[in-house]
Parts: C-alpha cells; sequence; structure tokens
C-alpha cells in the first residue's frame, strides 16, 4: 500500500514535470516551424519595408534591442549589484528592512505600472518618446532582481572567510569587495544573465517609452524599436508578411534568452568546478 | 633563540572582560604572555577561551553586541584605547581559525600575499620572498612551490590550514592566534601543526586555545585554565599539569569534568 502510494505519487510529479518541458518544447518547435524559414542573412542585416513588399529584416529591432537592453543593464545591474551588497553586509537594521521590503514590492509591481511611471517622468516633460526612457523603465524592473539575487549569493558566502579577512587587518569594505562578493561572483553574474534575459522580452514598459520605430536608428533621445515592441505590432498587424517576421523575431529574441540562459548556467559550472 | 627577549613584556590582559549585550562571557582576566612563548589556553566547552582570545586582536567587538572592559595591553600601550585603529592593530596580530579559512578565489601565491597586500603594495621581488619565506615558515612551502598559482582549494585540509597560518605569518605580526587550529585536521596534520609551534615562537609570540589537554602540554610553555567564564588558575605548563594549586583544575586535568 505505502510503496503503490509512492508510486502514484512518483508518476503524478513525472507528469507535471514533463508537461512542463513540453510548454517549453512546444514552444521552441512552434517558433522553429513558423520562423526559421523567414530567418536569412537579410533578416539580420536589413531594416523593415514598406508593407506589401517583400524582404527586409530587423537589423532596428536587433540593435534596438542590444541598445535599450544594454544601457537598462548599464543602470540597474551597479545599482542592483550595491544594494544586494548593502543588504547582504550592512542590511540587519531597519533601514535594511526597509530597503528590502522596497525591493519586494518594486519586484512584484506589474511592468506596464513601471512603463506609465517613466513615461510620467521621461516621456512626458520631455515630450518625447526616447530609447532613455525604455531603459530607464527596464533598469527599475530590474534593480531589484539583482539585489535579491546578490543578497542571497553573498549571504551564501561562509561567515569564517569574513572572519579570516577581518583578522588580517582588511577594512570592512576591502572585505565585501575582495573577499565576499568575489566569492559569491559566479552567483552574482548568474543573477545578472537572468535579470538581462528576463528584461530582455518585456514589451509593457517600452510600448510608452521607447515607442518603437520602423527606421533604423542608435540615437538614444529618439523613439527606438526592439524585438518584442516589432513582436506586438507585427503579430497584430494586418498583413500576412508581417506575421511572418513577427514570427521570425520572436525565434531570434527566444534565441538571444536561451544563450543568455546557457551563458548563465555555464558561468556557475565554472565557479563550482573551482570551489569544490 | 631569543631567550633573552622574555625580559621583555608583550602582552598582557589587565581585568579583561568579555561581553554579549549585558551577558559577559569572559569576566575579569589578568594573564601576562611573555615574549617568545606558547601559551595554551584550556578549559570546557562554552567557557570563553575562544571569546577570550577574540578580544586579543579585537575581533569580539565585531560579533553581534560584543564589547569589552578592561586593558590589554601590547607593548604597555592599550590596544582598546581611543586612539588605536583596530584595521592597523590587526595587522600586528595574526590569527587562526578552528576551521581552514583560505579564500576560496584566491591562488596559494595570493592567499599568502593577500595580508601583505591590505598594507599597501610592495616590488614584485620583494613579495615574492615575503611568500616563500612565510610558507617555509609555515612548513608548506616544499609541497606547494610547484604550483604556487593553483587554487588554495586543491590543497587537503591540513595543507590549508598551514596555509592560513602562513598567510597570518606573512606581514610579520608580534603575535599569533591560533583558535583550536588543529580541531579538523586528522592526527598527521595536528602533529605537524605542533611542530609548527615550537618553531614559531621563536619569532613570535603565541597564544593558542585548545581542547585537547595533550596538546596543551606537548605545545606550551604556560597553560592558562578557564571555567565559566573566569580564569581559574595560569602558570607554568609542567606545574599546571603536576601541580595545579587549585582543586578544579586538577578535576580538570585528571578528566572529572568537562
Amino acid at each position: 500500500m505505502r510503496k503503490l502510494l509512492s508510486a502514484i505519487m512518483t508518476a503524478v510529479v513525472a507528469l507535471m514535470a514533463f508537461t512542463a518541458v513540453l510548454a517549453l518544447v512546444l514552444i521552441i518547435g512552434d517558433l522553429i516551424t513558423r520562423g526559421a524559414s523567414s530567418i536569412d542573412w537579410a533578416f539580420f542585416t536589413k531594416s523593415p519595408v514598406a508593407p506589401g513588399e517583400t524582404g527586409g529584416g530587423v537589423a532596428n529591432a536587433i540593435v534596438g534591442t542590444g541598445i535599450v537592453v544594454g544601457m537598462a543593464a548599464l543602470i540597474g545591474l551597479p545599482i542592483g549589484i550595491g544594494v544586494g551588497l548593502f543588504l547582504a553586509e550592512y542590511g540587519s537594521g531597519r533601514v535594511g528592512f526597509l530597503v528590502r521590503f522596497i525591493a519586494d514590492v518594486l519586484n512584484g509591481t506589474p511592468s506596464i505600472v513601471i512603463g506609465i511611471f517613466a513615461w510620467t517622468w521621461m516621456v512626458k516633460p520631455v515630450g518625447r518618446f526616447s530609447a532613455l526612457a525604455g531603459s530607464l523603465a527596464l533598469a527599475i524592473l530590474m534593480i531589484p532582481m539583482i539585489s535579491r539575487t546578490t543578497e542571497e549569493m553573498v549571504r551564501l558566502v561562509p561567515h569564517s572567510l569574513r572572519e579570516a579577512a577581518l583578522a588580517l587587518g582588511y577594512p570592512r569594505w576591502r572585505t565585501s569587495l575582495r573577499v565576499v562578493a568575489r566569492t559569491a561572483l559566479g552567483g552574482i553574474v548568474t543573477g545578472c544573465l537572468v535579470g538581462i534575459a528576463r528584461i530582455a522580452g518585456e514589451t509593457a514598459p517600452l510600448l510608452f517609452t521607447a515607442l518603437g520605430n520602423l527606421n533604423f536608428t542608435t540615437k538614444v533621445t529618439q523613439p527606438m524599436q526592439t524585438l518584442s515592441l516589432q513582436i506586438y505590432v507585427y503579430a497584430t498587424g494586418p498583413f500576412e508578411e508581417w506575421h511572418r517576421v513577427a514570427w521570425a523575431a520572436a525565434l531570434v529574441l527566444m534565441g538571444l534568452v536561451l544563450i543568455l540562459g546557457i551563458v548563465a548556467r555555464w558561468a556557475t559550472r565554472q565557479r563550482y568546478g573551482r570551489v569544490r | 633563540m631569543a631567550a633573552s627577549a622574555n625580559v621583555r613584556l608583550r602582552l598582557e590582559t589587565v581585568r579583561l572582560t568579555a561581553l554579549f549585550n549585558r551577558k559577559a562571557a569572559v569576566r575579569e582576566v589578568s594573564i601576562l604572555f611573555p615574549a617568545h612563548t606558547v601559551t595554551a589556553i584550556i578549559g570546557p566547552s562554552g567557557c570563553g577561551k575562544s571569546t577570550f582570545l577574540r578580544c586579543l586582536n579585537r575581533m569580539h567587538e565585531l560579533s553581534e553586541g560584543g564589547w569589552v572592559t578592561g586593558k590589554v595591553l601590547l607593548d604597555e600601550v592599550d590596544i582598546y584605547a581611543s586612539d588605536v585603529n583596530p584595521i592597523q592593530l590587526r595587522r600586528r596580530i595574526g590569527m587562526v581559525f578552528q576551521r581552514p579559512t583560505p579564500f576560496p578565489t584566491m591562488s596559494i601565491y595570493d592567499n599568502v600575499a593577500a595580508g601583505l597586500r591590505v598594507n599597501g603594495t610592495r616590488p614584485r621581488k620583494e613579495m615574492d620572498e615575503s611568500v616563500e619565506r612565510a610558507l617555509r615558515q609555515a612548513a608548506l612551502w616544499d609541497e606547494v612551490k610547484d604550483r604556487l598559482y593553483a587554487s588554495a582549494l586543491e590543497l587537503s585540509g591540513g595543507q590549508q590550514q598551514r596555509l592560513c597560518i602562513a598567510r597570518a605569518i606573512a606581514p610579520q605580526p608580534e603575535i599569533l592566534l591560533l583558535d583550536e587550529p588543529t580541531a579538523s585536521l586528522d592526527p598527521a596534520g595536528t602533529q605537524r601543526i605542533e611542530e609548527l609551534c615550537h618553531e614559531l615562537k621563536r619569532l613570535y609570540t603565541i597564544v593558542i586555545v585548545t581542547h585537547n589537554l595533550q596538546q596543551a602540554a606537548r605545545v606550551s610553555d604556560y597553560t592558562a585554565f578557564f571555567y565559566m567564564g573566569g580564569l581559574v588558575e595560569v602558570g607554568r605548563t609542567s606545574e599546571v599539569f603536576t601541580r595545579p594549586k587549585v582543586e578544579q583544575t586538577e578535576q580538570y586535568i585528571t578528566g572529572r569534568f568537562g
């Protein structure tokens, strides 16, 4: 009886695991069957053409994603890591509690709300949509994620290492950076990559900040296209050609996120390999 | 041998009391540690011997709620005086912990160099010499000289502990504090560390906390017996172990409690 129950439960959880994996397989399979045929060299190197024409690509959106996400990472990563270090090293008091609470609330805030916030402060006063506003919205989205993972990773570093450094006459800040943060580096890097992958696919906060742009641009004060915006516009647009491009763009975006995920895994593996 | 150095007083505690918030873990302990001697601190678990040791390099105050009263005199200067910088002070007093604590991201070389680098940069050649000297003093040089740039985690537990000793003595401190340094080592590793104590007391004044009475008898010149946060008895090791003055000490060293 006990063994039977155990077997049933094992089967149930195995089925659930299979379902989860199946979803991912279906998504990737769908993207490949519908999108792969549209991907050629021009898809990566050319900007979109006018509706009705064939050809063209999403170079503007790929470069735009790079710029918008890159700037967001440039703003969000240092702040996020800094907050995480602060929380782990000095976060036991009331200030730490408050910061942690705010980070948790911000973490749960719907991304579209953060988009509205960025629009109110970055778009409305200037009177123009811009890539910078989009980056800011994504950075705000990123900071609480990065800070909480950084905090957790730093907390995993044994207290004895901290003491060993302090006993050697390390000042506290140097202990935090040279010994504690460096020991936790693998985990922090993984957290950052996962965070970047998360925001790379965000659409809602970009709708009224970066807006989208059918032309190729690298000016950050101008509206800019990203892959997620392109997918949103093209998938809901009326043209068959657009739908085709949207599928292909989705495949490219998924590929980028997968690569980040794999790199993150690889970075952690390197770390653990060395630590053991 | 620096027998004459015994005249010079190195470290002394005067009515040292260590507290966690309101609770005293060590009460009014006065001990004198003559230069170039090994002093063992023994006593049952929770008697405050580790806490006492951590007061000697101002590590205790880093613990949650930790503070002290009384004095710790290093060359007749109170290390708890307001004009003493605890960070500078810890560079003069090396410490080795119960478990080996090599820095996992650093190579063997960088581990030993860590305490030197924090004191400011110096020429490469000088650094190499200091690292080699520290590793030789810690009796580890021959085992690692061909792989100085390998990860410190490749070493065995006993080697890691000797690496930590090398790291502690590389900046040439005046005092070496050992907090149960052989607690996590096998007998062979323990023996090597004990031999080191004999070697190193020529250069440093050593205070060693130990659980192991035989170890205290083997390595130390002086022994202090702690019980319930207080100092019960301190004296020459040979006398404490053969003719203890206090009944409690005798009971402890003959294994009747603790």
